[in-house]
């Protein structure tokens, strides 16, 4: 059997998770999670809020700005999210990947 | 689980940031060794993964949801350390575009969703290897309940570090926490192990899995070689 190449495992694994992000997260449950839950429960639920440097955040609590729709802008989100999060990821294991086999001639 | 500012004592926020940076400085310079070039799109896939499943909300009972963490799903795909760095661009992506989760608690979120998933699953791994069979089976139920495991460990932590802050009595949320976790905890395993399954599937080779390496055709990982 014919082993899925790397490059196609990545793409087909990155098109299911932007097609949740996408298409599924808009209706995920809008209800408080399990923390929000118990900390409305047992009263310290008004003791949280943003730190300053998230009163300006790019795209607040998971809804693309500047659209009214909101199952629309939680979407986008999700499309903008999960793409940024994968080149973040992709490019912070680039900088960090071994170098010492291209480096010195001993290869793994 | 995220925690916003606010509800950490700002030394008892100060304090998780410790274990927090120490894990993913250790996962940085172990990635220098142990991470080549076939990991690098796996690494990215896998961080976008867990943060697009994130936003996946399912109901829990009584008008809660809950969602996944991933710290375990990273630790068994990549193994523990390469993990620690995969949640910390998650749970560091969701603080400072998103919203969600605080700064200042960004030590402890990464910690409690993460890092302790990642290197307590990481750890069952590695025991079950020695004194388990090596097989599906046996690979999905340790995965299964490492990840249920991970939740309810996040929500002690987290439970402790709320009590230590003086926000609530720790004898107060702990067992509320707990209580809903271990309904969200089985969403964690179900969903960690779905997703070993389609990787089980497709590219059994790729997975980490702390030296099950016979599940695989492949040698042992590069992560099982240099175990040093």
């Amino acid at each position: 059997m014919t082993r899925m190449p790397v490059v196609v495992f990545t793409v087909l694994a990155l098109a299911l998770a932007v097609g949740l992000a996408t298409a599924v997260s808009p209706y995920a449950s809008p209800q408080p999670d399990g923390l929000e839950r118990v900390a409305g429960d047992t009263g310290f639920l008004e003791e949280g809020g943003l730190h300053a440097v998230q009163e300006d955040s790019p795209i607040p609590d998971y809804a693309f700005p500047g659209i009214a729709d909101e199952r629309l802008a939680t979407g986008v989100a999700g499309f903008v999210g999960t793409l940024g999060i994968f080149l973040v990821g992709y490019g912070i294991a680039w900088g960090l990947r071994r170098t010492r086999g291209a480096e010195g001639a001993t290869a793994p | 689980m995220h925690i916003p500012d606010g509800f950490l004592d700002g030394s008892v926020a100060a304090t998780m940031a410790v274990p927090a940076v120490a894990a993913v400085a250790y996962g940085v310079r172990r990635a220098g060794r142990t991470l080549d070039d076939s990991k690098v799109p796996l690494l990215g896939v896998t961080a976008a993964f867990i943060f697009a499943v994130q936003m996946l909300n399912f109901p829990v009972a009584g008008g809660t949801s809950g969602h996944l963490m991933g710290g375990a799903l990273a630790a068994v795909l990549l193994g523990p350390w390469l993990a620690c760095i995969v949640m910390a661009v998650v749970v560091a992506g969701q603080a400072f575009v998103f919203a969600d989760g605080g700064i200042t608690a960004l030590g402890a979120n990464i910690f409690n969703m993460g890092v302790v998933g990642a290197l307590g699953v990481g750890l069952a791994m590695v025991l079950a290897r020695r004194i388990l069979p090596a097989n599906r089976t046996v690979f999905l139920s340790v995965a299964g309940v490492g990840a249920w495991a991970s939740v309810m460990l996040g929500a002690l932590l987290a439970s402790a570090q709320l009590g230590l802050s003086g926000t609530v009595p720790f004898a107060t949320v702990l067992p509320a926490m707990l209580g809903v976790h271990a309904l969200i905890g089985i969403g964690e395993a179900v969903i960690t192990v779905a997703a070993l399954s389609a990787v089980l599937a497709t590219r059994p080779d790729l997975i980490d899995g702390a030296g099950f390496g016979p599940l695989s055709t492949a040698p042992l990982t590069p992560a099982a070689e240099v175990a040093s």
